[in-house]
């Protein structure tokens, strides 16, 4: 873990410099003491003299995170701020490493949790500052459970820009979509949390949203209603992302609205910007059975969130940019749901767009959603 | 290095003051640290439990902490209608009661930031709303407008009456050249604090109950009869307890704004009135859910029809002459019309700009006994600190401290 490539804030916690030395802290030179993660390996010579000059004046090179805005030249505030910060590590340092029964294991676990205090937000960091963080975090949950998960930082690929159509008169209301989009997503089973709702809507009513029911249960399709799903419609020009005060919120360039659930400080402003109810947030801690938890997940997407941040519909950043369809897609019994690259005229979607007389909701609010109905 | 000295004289001082007392003054305390040390209780139970022990929900996302968020800034606001009247037109008739004001603005501004803090989810790192720490998402985002206004007006509400106060500990006059630049600029500041507050909700298309140009000028108009209502009952209050005189014409020059503020309340409120109820859209239905209650759900009526009346008769008692000179009117329609005011721009407000939701769905808020437990403890904590402030300030301007004459 302690790759020199870092460039947060570090600590160490007295612990052997186990990765540099090639040797470990349970006192092996050769691997299988356990407590290394798979991908440590042996340094060689020139990977060593690089960590070493990392080790030296690698915070002048690379900045992340409380280092973003250490990067200026010594004045009495950034001189102030290090003091903050280094009392800050002192205190934690002491903590652990005075602590005689604490293994290299909690060392560890400490300054993961100092690093993930203190990092950064993703949006601004390079792609090796995403892929630190994920390793970081996979490492974390390896460190906490003793199961690893794989976690992806998988960035917007160009030309691509995803779309969604939904197919009113197909929609049969079995919710099979918003299921899979609870067991994909890791939502807190708790408190149900649900990032799809499907209406149910009379018959001869037009779209009264407001006469409708989004909380059914019986059986379906019932006699004389027709249904229709809503989500985060991935705005293009979302209200939600302008009115984050830390822009942990954004659009990515392939059209996702997501969310840096580290980086959330849970004002929920952009729960009440939000004209399609597409947000969720975390009033406790959520909770996901260990045996239901998906291990295929993306920082954006589907890690586990903690208490007190926002949460939402990303088409499942972990499938749509590795080339699947979202999980409610995929579940959808009646063929209903359409997903695909808006900016390829040969996909579905440019189909339905094309062939179809799509609407939108609320059309008059000037979000650009990227999210169509249509009917056969 | 003398400036420090004095300076840890008058903390000296100040403590002294505000730790000695009658009775009555002992119990007041006692009763706001008890209150506080509750709050502190409710909020640690909320920290570890996260904000499910509230009665916020998905639906309704923002409750009572924010309401009185925005209420208060409202408060805070109101110190400009004693401040420019003394500062800038030289009104003699205010100035004793200008300090008191700042003080006022000060608190209701610590409650304002207490009240944001405890509807965060993450408190902990609320560090990357630090400017140059975090990622400030300035200007896109009202809310780090807010917190700009907020923080600025709290340092000239706190330096300004400071200076003013330092001075007079030593037994010299303030130059008005040093204070008079940060007094006028106050002023503008303090329409700006609202002006902001009002535009965080604004300019929200998703909420058409906000989504209304006269939100702004009506908050400021509000603001400006309830918060000098309350700068009233305080005064009076004051004048009731210690040696501080305060002159009837004072309160009755404030009374005065008080009232113009109400009337023109009122009519911003029946011109919000008539656009909601005359051609009723699809828009209206948060206003008729305020006032009549929508598809049976009617938690909010008892508040809002507590809140017309009492704001009616309030401004129409304090439009006669008559009546408002009379003290005892006059601290009664005071007292309603906060109360009033307080109503309807909390929660009367921020909860049905949620109901119905986005696709109609209602779903109604109550808020839980943890949720009152900490707004109390934040009144309270604003109440201490407003008491310690005056303290002090009452002190120094009788007199009563003053640097070196106390040095045995």
């Amino acid at each position: 873990m302690s790759s020199n490539n870092k460039k947060w804030f570090s600590l160490n916690l007295g612990r052997k410099s186990s990765a540099s030395s090639g040797s470990c802290g349970c006192g092996k030179t050769s691997g299988g003491c356990g407590s290394h993660s798979s991908d440590d390996y042996e340094m060689t010579d020139e990977a060593f003299v690089a960590a070493a000059v990392d080790a030296s004046i690698g915070e002048e090179r690379t900045k992340d995170g409380f280092e973003q805005v250490f990067d200026v030249k010594m004045d009495r505030r950034t001189a102030f701020k290090k003091l903050t910060a280094s009392l800050l590590i002192g205190a934690g340092a002491v903590s652990t490493s005075c602590s005689v029964i604490s293994g290299d294991e909690s060392k560890e676990k400490a300054q993961i949790d100092w690093e993930e205090q203190f990092k950064g937000n993703y949006k601004l960091m390079t792609d090796e500052e995403k892929k630190a963080t994920v390793d970081r975090l996979m490492r974390s949950y390896e460190l906490r459970t003793g199961k690893n998960i794989s976690m992806s930082s998988k960035n917007a690929e160009e030309n691509i820009l995803f779309g969604y159509a939904f197919n009113i008169s197909k929609c049969q209301g079995y919710m099979d979509c918003v299921n899979a989009c609870v067991e994909e997503n890791n939502q807190d089973r708790d408190s149900q949390m649900q990032y799809i709702r499907i209406h149910e809507m009379k018959d001869g009513n037009g779209f009264s949203f407001d006469e409708a029911d989004d909380n059914y249960y019986h059986e379906v399709p019932a006699e004389g209603h027709f249904y229709m799903g809503t989500q985060c419609f991935h705005c293009d020009n979302p209200p939600c992302v302008n009115v984050c005060p830390v822009q942990a919120t954004w659009r990515e360039d392939d059209g996702l609205v997501v969310v840096d659930y580290d980086w959330c400080v849970g004002c929920r402003y952009c729960m009440a910007a939000c004209p399609y109810d597409g947000r969720r947030f975390n009033w406790k801690k959520p909770e996901v059975p260990e045996a239901e938890i998906n291990h295929n997940q993306h920082y954006l997407g589907n890690r586990m969130r903690k208490k007190g941040v926002m949460e939402k519909c990303t088409f499942c950043v972990q499938r749509s940019r590795a080339g699947k369809n979202p999980a409610c897609v995929e579940a959808c019994p009646t063929g209903a749901r359409i997903f695909g690259n808006l900016l390829d005229p040969n996909s579905t979607i440019r189909w339905v767009l094309e062939n179809k007389k799509v609407f939108r909701l609320k059309e008059d609010l000037g979000t650009e959603p990227k999210f169509w109905y249509f009917m056969d | 290095m003398k400036q420090i000295k004095v300076f840890g004289s008058l903390v000296k001082d100040s403590l002294d003051t505000i730790t000695h007392g009658n009775v009555k003054y002992h119990i007041w305390m006692g009763v706001l640290t008890f209150m506080m040390l509750v709050g502190m209780y409710c909020y640690s139970i909320q920290l570890s439990e996260g904000l499910q022990v509230t009665g916020m929900t998905d639906r309704v996302s923002w409750g009572l902490y924010i309401s009185n968020f925005t209420f208060l800034v409202g408060v805070a606001a109101a110190a400009v209608m004693l401040v420019m009247p003394t500062y800038v037109l030289h009104d003699v008739d205010f100035k004793q009661a200008v300090l008191i004001g700042e003080g006022l603005a000060v608190s209701a501004l610590i409650m304002c930031l207490a009240f944001v803090i405890a509807d965060m989810g993450g408190p902990s790192v609320l560090w990357h709303m630090i400017p140059g720490l975090g990622v400030f998402n300035f200007p896109n985002s009202m809310l780090t407008w807010d917190v700009l206004v907020l923080n600025g007006y709290l340092f000239l509400n706190i330096t300004i009456p400071f200076y003013i106060l330092f001075r007079h500990y030593q037994g010299k006059e303030a130059k008005s050249k040093v204070y008079v630049p940060g007094a006028i600029l106050s002023v503008f500041w303090a329409v700006g604090i609202h002006l902001v507050t009002a535009f965080l909700y604004q300019g929200l298309q998703a909420r058409p109950f906000w989504n209304n140009a006269l939100l702004g000028p009506r908050f400021l108009a509000s603001a400006f009869a309830a918060g000098p209502a309350l700068i009233i009952l305080v005064l009076a209050m004051i004048r009731n307890f210690t040696a501080f005189k305060i002159e009837d014409k004072t309160l009755k020059k404030i009374a005065m704004v008080v009232t113009v503020a109400a009337q023109i309340n009122l009519i911003m409120l029946v011109s919000e009135l008539f656009k909601e109820f005359y051609a009723p859209t699809h828009h209206s239905e948060s206003a008729y859910y305020l006032f009549f209650g929508l598809h049976g759900k009617d938690a909010l009526l008892p508040w809002i029809w507590t809140a017309i009346p009492l704001n009616i008769l309030a401004t129409v008692m304090l439009t006669f002459h008559k009546l408002r000179n009379n003290p005892k009117v006059l601290y009664f329609c005071c007292f309603i019309l906060f109360i009033a005011i307080w109503i309807e721009k909390g929660f009367g407000l921020i909860v049905p700009g949620f109901i119905p939701g986005p696709y109609g769905k209602i779903s109604e808020y109550t808020p839980t006994g943890i949720e009152i437990g900490v707004t109390l403890g934040i009144w309270a904590l604003g109440a201490f600190v407003f008491t310690i402030l005056a303290r002090t300030a009452i002190g120094i301007e009788l007199g009563q401290l003053r640097y070196k004459k106390n040095k045995q």
